[in-house]
C-alpha cells in the first residue's frame, strides 16, 4: 500500500527514469544489431573464425556486470568517460553480442543448402543471396536473439546506475542504501514491466516482419 | 548449342570427370545417365560453373563460357534441382520472377509471364500465384521450379534429377507435361537421371556415364538396341527390347490402308477380301470410315447375309499416337493377335499385329 502511494506521488520521476532506462537500451541494442548481425553473417564463411568469435562472446557474457563496469572505468577514463552513459552503453553492447551473433550464425547455417544451390544456380551474387533469401529466412531467429538481448540488457542496465548512468536502477540502489522497501519495490516492478513490454513489442515486430510463407510450419 | 571439349574435374587425387567431350544440338534433350558417383552431375554443374572445371572448354551457344562471369552465365541458363529449392519466404509469383527481377526486367511484364508459365505447367494462376511454397505439394512445387527456370526464357535448361523426389504417379504426369512444354519451347536441355525409363522417355540422346567417362552417347533406341558393352547392357536392363516399345508409335508400326467392309456388303465379299489378303478377320467401318466392328473368317464362311447382320463388336482399338507398349499391353489384355488402329476421330487407319511388331523390333538386329 505504501509502495502504491510512493508510485502515485513519484509518477513523473518514475516515467523520467523509465525513459532514461529505455533510451539506454535502445541505443545499446541498435548498436548491437548493427555490429552483431554482420559479424554473425561473416563468420558463416569460416568455421574456425565462428568458433572463436562465439567463444569470445560467451566469455564476455560470463563477466559479472558490476565487474565489467569496473573494468571499463580505467579504459574509458582515457577519453574522460570512465563513468556515466558511455560505459553503460559499451557494456550493454558487449553483453548483447552473444545472443545476436549466435542466433544470426545459427539461423543462416541452418538454411537448407538446396536453397543456396538454387540461388547460386540462378545467378544470384552472394549479396543478393543474403538480401533475398538468407536474411529474410533467418529473420525470425535473429529477432529472437534481439529479444533475448533486450530483456537481458534491461536487467543489466539496472546496475548501471552505480556508475552514474541513471535509469530505473536508481530506485533500487536508493531503496537498498536507505533501506526503503517502497523505492526498492517500485524499481523492481518498473524494470519488470519495462522488460515485458519491450519483449511483447519485439514479438509483435517479429510477427510483422516474418514472411507468411515461413510462419507456423 | 552446348559443346564440351575435353572437360575434366579432379578432386585431390580423384578424377571425377575424365576428359568428357560431347555436343548437344539446339532443341535436344540430352540425358546424362549412370549410377551414382559416375560424374554425370559434376559434368552438368560444370556447365553453369557451380563446379569449376579443372581443365577443358565448355561452349554454350558458340561462346566459350570461361569468357563469361558466373552471374551472366548462370542467368542465361535455367536450373532445376531435385530438392526443388523454392524460396519459402517468397510467393509462387515472386519465386518465378526471381531471375527477371535480378535482371531488372519490367515488373509488370515478368508477372504476366509468371502467370502464363504457371498455366503452361498446369497450375491455375488464380489459385497459385499468391501462395507460398509450403502450401504446395511436392509435384506442384516442382512445376513451379520448372516455371522459375523458364522465367527469363533462357535457351538452355539444366535439370538435376528434377523429378526424382516426386511420387511415381505424379512423376509420370509431370514428365508428360514437361515433354509437351519442351515440344513447344524447344529448349536445349541437359537432364541428369539415374532412371533408364525416364531417360528413354525424355531423351533425344542419352549419354551413359561410368567412372567419369562417357561410355556411350546415342539415341535411346540405339542404346537399347545396341548397347556398346556389357556395362551399358546391364544398366539398361535385360528387358531393354521391351523398353524400345515405348519409343515407337502405333502409326510407325501399323499396316496402313487395310481392306475393309461396310454394313451393306455381302458376307461373301468379306470372305473374298480376307482370303485375298490372307487375313482371318476384317474390320467393318461406318459410312464415313469409322471403325464399327469386325467380321471373322470362320464365322462368315459358308453363311449368307450382309456384314451388318453378322459383325461382332471390336474388343479394343488403339490410337495412332499411342506407343507400342500400350498396344502390346492391349493385345495381351484382350487376348488379341492384332489391333485396329484409329485416329483421334475414330476413323479406321490400319492395324498392328504381334508379328508386325516383332518384325519391326527385330529389324535393327538383322541389319547388322
Amino acid at each position: 500500500m505504501e509502495t502504491l502511494e510512493f508510485i502515485v506521488s513519484n509518477w513523473p520521476q518514475i516515467i523520467d527514469r523509465g525513459i532514461e532506462h529505455l533510451s539506454l537500451i535502445t541505443v545499446a541494442i541498435s548498436i548491437a544489431i548493427v555490429t552483431g548481425v554482420p559479424i554473425g553473417v561473416l563468420i558463416t564463411q569460416n568455421r574456425a573464425a565462428a568458433d572463436r568469435v562465439l567463444y569470445a562472446a560467451a566469455v564476455i557474457m560470463t563477466i559479472p556486470s558490476i565487474a565489467l563496469f569496473g573494468l571499463l572505468i580505467p579504459i574509458l577514463s582515457i577519453i574522460g568517460q570512465g563513468i556515466g552513459y558511455l560505459p553503460a552503453v559499451v557494456a550493454l553492447v558487449l553483453y548483447s553480442q552473444l545472443p545476436i551473433i549466435r542466433n544470426t550464425y545459427t539461423a543462416i547455417m541452418n538454411i537448407d543448402p538446396a536453397l543456396r544451390e538454387a540461388a547460386r544456380g540462378m545467378g544470384m551474387t552472394p549479396f543478393q543471396r543474403l538480401r533475398e533469401v538468407e536474411l529474410p529466412i533467418a529473420l525470425p531467429v535473429i529477432i529472437n536473439g534481439v529479444r533475448n538481448a533486450t530483456v537481458l540488457n534491461i536487467a543489466v542496465a539496472t546496475i548501471a546506475t552505480y556508475i552514474g548512468a541513471g535509469g530505473l536502477g536508481t530506485f533500487i540502489s536508493r531503496g537498498i542504501s536507505q533501506t526503503d522497501i517502497r523505492q526498492l519495490l517500485t524499481g523492481a516492478l518498473a524494470v519488470s514491466v519495462l522488460a515485458i513490454l519491450a519483449d511483447l513489442s519485439l514479438l509483435w515486430l517479429q510477427r510483422r516482419l516474418t514472411s507468411p510463407g515461413l510462419r507456423g510450419r | 548449342m552446348i559443346r564440351l571439349d575435353q572437360v575434366t574435374k579432379i578432386y585431390g587425387t580423384m578424377t571425377a570427370v575424365d576428359s568428357v567431350s560431347m555436343e548437344v544440338d539446339p532443341g535436344e534433350v540430352c540425358v546424362l545417365l549412370g549410377p551414382s558417383g559416375c560424374g554425370k552431375t559434376t559434368t552438368m554443374k560444370m556447365i553453369n560453373r557451380l563446379v569449376p572445371m579443372t581443365s577443358g572448354r565448355i561452349y554454350v551457344g558458340g561462346k566459350d563460357t570461361s569468357t563469361l562471369d558466373d552471374v551472366t552465365l548462370r542467368r542465361s541458363i535455367g536450373y532445376v534441382i531435385q530438392q526443388i529449392g523454392l524460396f519459402p519466404n517468397k510467393t509462387v509469383e515472386d519465386n518465378i520472377c526471381v531471375v527477371p527481377d535480378l535482371m531488372g526486367r519490367e515488373r509488370k511484364a515478368s508477372r504476366r509471364r509468371a502467370s502464363e508459365l504457371l498455366e503452361m505447367v498446369n497450375l491455375d494462376p488464380v489459385i497459385f500465384l499468391k501462395r507460398y511454397p509450403k502450401e504446395l505439394s511436392g509435384g506442384q512445387q516442382q512445376r513451379v521450379g520448372v516455371a522459375r527456370a523458364l522465367a527469363a526464357d533462357p535457351p538452355v535448361l539444366l535439370m538435376d534429377e528434377p523429378f526424382g523426389a516426386i511420387d511415381p504417379i505424379n512423376r509420370e504426369e509431370i514428365q508428360n507435361e514437361f515433354m509437351k512444354l519442351q515440344a513447344e519451347l524447344k529448349k536445349t536441355v541437359i537432364f541428369v537421371s539415374h532412371d533408364i525409363d525416364e531417360a528413354v522417355k525424355m531423351a533425344s540422346r542419352i549419354a551413359i556415364f561410368r567412372d567419369g567417362r562417357i561410355v556411350q552417347y546415342d539415341t535411346p533406341d540405339n542404346i537399347l538396341a545396341h548397347p556398346i558393352d556389357s556395362f551399358v547392357a546391364d544398366f539398361v536392363g535385360t528387358d531393354r527390347t521391351l523398353k524400345r516399345l515405348q519409343l515407337i508409335t502405333v502409326a510407325e508400326a501399323m499396316a496402313a490402308d487395310p481392306p475393309r467392309v461396310v454394313a451393306g456388303d455381302e458376307l461373301s465379299t468379306a470372305v473374298r477380301l480376307m482370303e485375298e489378303h490372307g487375313h482371318i478377320s476384317i474390320v467393318m467401318v461406318g459410312p464415313r470410315g469409322r471403325a464399327r466392328g469386325v467380321v471373322k473368317l470362320d464365322a462368315a464362311k459358308g453363311r449368307q447375309g450382309s456384314v451388318g447382320e453378322h459383325y461382332e463388336k471390336l474388343p479394343c482399338m488403339i490410337n495412332l499416337r499411342d506407343d507400342l507398349r500400350k498396344a502390346v499391353s492391349q493385345m495381351f489384355t484382350h487376348d488379341q493377335t492384332w489391333l485396329a488402329c484409329v485416329d483421334d476421330d475414330g476413323f479406321y487407319k490400319g492395324y498392328v499385329t504381334q508379328r508386325g511388331i516383332t518384325h519391326l523390333l527385330g529389324a535393327t538386329y538383322r541389319d547388322r
